[in-house]
C-alpha cells in the first residue's frame, strides 16, 4: 500500500519534470562556441528576450568546443570563428553561415607613436612575427615610416596562448601574404610561434602589450576601441594603408566572393577592395540541415533573421560590424535552400 | 579506558549495540580513508589512459623534445616541464630561507605582542587568491623587474662564463625569474605558518636549559629548535613545494606561456599546468588534447617523485637523530 503511494508520487513528479523540460525548450535555444561572439550575442538575446520572443541560451566555450556541441548534438547551434569545409560540414550534416563581423588589428607599444601612426605591410607584418625583423628602427619599418623617429628597440612579439578564432585569422592572413610563414608556421586556431610570449585572450594580449615596451600583438577590433590602444594601419591587398574601422571592415565583407562561396567557407582576409580592411574575422554560425526538432530550429533561423535585419544598431554599440544587405540576402536564401526547419 | 571499564558492566544487549556501533565507525573512517587512495589512483589511471596516445606516438621524445605545434600535431614536453620545475626550485631558494627567517623572528626575537598580530597577518596571506598575485605580478612587479632587476642581472652575472647563460637576455619582466619569485611569495606563508607552528611547540625547559648553558639564540635555533621540529619543518617545505608545482594563474601571468626552450632564467617559459589552463578549452584535435592529459599525468608523476624524496629524506634525518620522529 505504502510502496504503491510512493511510486505513484514518483510517477507525479517524473511527469511534472519532463513536462517542465518541454515548456521550457519552447521558449529557449541554446548555442554555444566562440567567446568573440559572446558579448553581442548575449546582447541580442536579452533584447529579444526582453520583446517577448524566445530566450537564447549561449555558453561561450570557445569555437573548437562549440564545434564539438553542435557534433554531439548538445545544442541548437555552435559559433565558430573559424569557417569548416564543405566535406566536413556535409559529413556532419551541418549548414553554415556568417553572422558577424569583427578584424584582427595589430597594437603596439612604443614611446612616441600613437594610435594610427604606425604602417605595416603584411610582409613587413609576417617578418616581425617570424621574428626576422628584431628591433624598430629596422631598415623596412623606416622606408615605410619615413616622418616617424623609430626607436633602437627590441621588437617583442605578443601571441595569444590559447586557441582563438582571432589567432586563425591573424595566421590564416599572414600565411597567405608569406610563403615562409605558410611554410614554416601554418594557420589554425594556434600554432607553434617562432618568437615572442602568449597572453590568455584579448584580456591577456592587451595586458602583455601595455606592459612590455616595444611589443607588438593582435587583439579584436572592439578590444581596440574600448582600451583606446595604439594600433597601426596595414597595407591591404589593392595597396592603400587603411585604419581598423567599420567602413573599411564592411568594404571587406563586400568585396569578399560570398556568393561562390560554397557554404560560405570563406574567410575575409586579404579581401581585394581599395578600402577594404586586410584581417576581417568572421563569426560562423553552424547548424542542422535536418535538424533533429525543427520548430526548434525554425525559432533559432528567427533570432538570427532578427539579428541580422534589427540588430545592425546593437551590434555596432559593441564595436561588431553587421554584414551589409547583399550579403544578408545571400544568407537567407541559404537558409531556405539547406535548413528544413519546417 | 573508561569506555571499556563501562561496557564491560553493561547489560548484554547494550554492550553489543556498542560494539556494532565501534565496527560501523572503524567502517565509515575506513572508507574516508580509502576513498583518498581511490580518487588519488583514479585520477592518476584516467590521466595515463587519456594520455596514452600520446605517449604512444611521441615514445621517450614526448620528454625530450621541445617543439609544440599544434598545425602539424607534434606535441613534447621538455619546455613545460623545464619550466615547472625551474620556476619551483627558484620559489623554494627564496621561500625556504625568508619563511625560516619569518618563523625564527616571531618566536625567538620578536616582542609578545607582535606575535599575534604578525602570525595572523602570514595566515591572511595564505588566503589570497592566485589571481591577485598574478595582476599584482603582472602590473606592478614585471615592470620593476624588467627596469630595474633584468637589466642589472644581464650586465652583472649576465657577463660571469658557464652560468652567464642563466642571467642573460632581453629585460621582459616576464619569464621564470619572475614566476619563481612570485611563487615564493606565494608560498612563504604556508611554510612560515608550519614552522611557526611546530617552533612553538619544542617545550620551554629544553629552549630554557640551553640558554642556561649559554648558547646564543642562534645556537638554540640551530640545535633545540631545529633537531625538535625537523620533519615538521621539511614537511612544510614540501607542502609549499607541493603548491610550487601545480600553481597555475599566478604563474601564468608573468611567465610568458612561450614553448620556446631557453635556459636563460630571464626569458619567457612554460608551465605544465599553465599549458593545461591556456590551451586545454580549445585544444582541437584529439592528439592535441591528448598531449595536455599526458602532460598532466606527468605533472602528477613529478609532484609523487617530490613528495616520495621528501619522505625519503625526511626517513634519513630521523634516523640520523636518533629515532626521534
Amino acid at each position: 500500500m505504502q510502496i504503491t503511494r510512493i511510486w505513484l508520487a514518483l510517477c507525479i513528479a517524473g511527469t511534472m519534470a519532463v513536462g517542465a523540460g518541454r515548456a521550457e525548450a519552447q521558449q529557449q535555444i541554446t548555442g554555444a562556441g566562440s567567446t568573440f561572439v559572446y558579448p553581442v550575442l548575449s546582447k541580442w538575446s536579452a533584447e529579444y528576450a526582453r520583446q517577448g520572443k524566445l530566450q537564447v541560451n549561449y555558453q561561450s566555450i570557445g569555437s573548437g568546443g562549440g564545434i564539438a556541441q553542435i557534433k554531439a548534438g548538445t545544442v541548437d547551434f555552435g559559433a565558430s570563428d573559424m569557417p569548416m569545409a564543405p566535406a566536413d560540414l556535409a559529413q556532419a550534416g551541418l549548414a553554415q553561415f556568417p553572422l558577424v563581423m569583427g578584424a584582427d588589428v595589430p597594437v603596439v607599444n612604443i614611446a612616441g607613436i600613437g594610435a594610427g601612426e604606425l604602417k605595416l605591410t603584411g610582409p613587413v607584418l609576417a617578418d616581425i612575427f617570424l621574428g626576422k625583423i628584431k628591433t624598430w628602427n629596422d631598415p623596412a619599418l623606416v622606408a615605410l615610416n619615413p616622418g616617424l623617429k623609430l626607436p633602437d628597440l627590441r621588437i617583442t612579439v605578443v601571441h595569444r596562448s590559447d586557441g582563438s578564432g582571432t589567432t586563425f585569422n591573424w595566421v590564416n592572413y599572414l600565411s597567405k601574404i608569406s610563403p615562409e610563414w605558410k611554410q614554416k608556421v601554418g594557420e589554425g586556431t594556434a600554432v607553434s610561434w617562432p618568437t615572442g610570449v602568449g597572453g590568455k585572450g584579448n584580456e591577456g594580449v592587451a595586458a602583455y602589450v601595455e606592459r612590455l615596451k616595444g611589443s607588438i600583438g593582435y587583439v579584436e577590433y572592439a578590444y581596440v576601441i574600448q582600451n583606446k590602444m595604439t594600433y597601426t594601419l596595414l597595407q591591404n591587398a589593392a595597396g592603400s594603408f587603411v585604419k581598423p574601422s567599420v567602413a573599411a571592415f564592411q568594404a571587406a565583407a563586400a568585396s569578399a566572393d560570398w556568393a561562390h562561396a560554397q557554404d560560405f567557407n570563406l574567410v575575409m582576409t586579404n579581401a581585394p577592395g581599395a578600402e577594404a580592411y586586410p584581417i576581417a574575422a568572421t563569426t560562423f554560425i553552424l547548424m542542422y540541415k535536418q535538424p533533429k526538432d525543427a520548430a526548434r530550429a525554425k525559432s533559432a533561423l528567427a533570432f538570427f533573421r532578427w539579428t541580422l535585419e534589427n540588430g545592425q544598431a546593437m551590434s555596432a554599440a559593441l564595436d561588431y560590424v553587421s554584414f551589409p544587405d547583399i550579403v544578408v540576402k545571400q544568407i537567407e536564401s541559404y537558409w531556405a535552400a539547406n535548413i528544413h526547419a519546417e | 579506558m573508561s569506555a571499556s571499564v563501562h561496557s564491560g558492566l553493561l547489560p548484554g544487549a547494550a554492550a553489543r549495540r556498542r560494539r556494532r556501533g565501534d565496527a560501523a565507525f572503524r567502517l565509515v573512517a575506513g572508507a574516508a580513508a580509502l576513498l583518498v587512495l581511490a580518487v588519488l589512483g583514479l585520477a592518476a589511471l584516467s590521466m595515463l589512459l587519456g594520455g596514452l596516445p600520446a605517449f604512444q606516438r611521441f615514445g621517450l621524445h614526448f620528454f625530450l623534445g621541445t617543439e609544440w605545434d599544434p598545425v602539424t600535431k607534434r606535441f613534447t614536453a621538455l619546455v613545460p616541464v623545464y619550466g615547472t620545475l625551474v620556476t619551483a626550485v627558484i620559489a623554494m631558494l627564496i621561500a625556504v630561507p625568508v619563511s625560516f627567517g619569518i618563523a625564527v623572528f616571531l618566536n625567538e626575537v620578536a616582542p609578545a605582542w607582535m606575535r599575534a598580530p604578525v602570525g595572523a597577518a602570514i595566515e591572511l596571506l595564505a588566503g589570497v587568491p592566485s589571481i591577485i598575485y598574478g595582476m599584482w605580478g603582472l602590473f606592478v612587479f614585471v615592470p620593476f623587474m624588467s627596469d630595474y632587476v633584468d637589466p642589472w642581472l644581464d650586465a652583472t652575472l649576465g657577463q660571469l662564463p658557464a652560468i652567464g647563460v642563466l642571467f642573460s637576455g632581453p629585460p621582459l619582466g616576464i619569464g621564470m625569474l619572475t614566476a619563481g619569485i612570485i611563487l615564493a611569495i606565494m608560498v612563504i606563508p604556508f611554510i612560515s605558518s608550519v614552522m611557526r607552528d611546530v617552533f612553538a611547540l619544542v617545550p620551554p625547559p629544553l629552549r630554557e636549559s640551553a640558554f642556561a648553558l649559554g648558547a646564543t639564540r642562534w645556537e638554540v635555533v640551530r640545535q633545540v629548535v631545529l633537531p625538535y621540529t625537523r620533519s615538521a619543518v621539511v614537511g612544510g617545505i614540501f607542502l609549499g613545494l607541493g603548491r610550487a608545482l601545480g600553481e597555475t594563474m599566478a604563474v601564468t601571468f608573468v611567465l610568458g606561456n612561450a614553448h620556446e626552450f631557453s635556459l636563460s632564467l630571464l626569458a619567457p617559459g612554460n608551465s605544465i599546468a599553465a599549458a593545461i589552463a591556456n590551451e586545454f578549452t580549445e585544444a582541437d584535435s584529439a592528439i592535441y588534447r591528448q598531449s595536455l592529459i599526458a602532460l598532466g599525468f606527468v605533472l602528477f608523476v613529478v609532484t609523487f617523485i617530490v613528495l616520495a624524496v621528501a619522505k625519503l629524506m625526511l626517513l634519513r634525518l630521523a634516523r640520523r637523530a636518533g629515532g626521534r620522529p
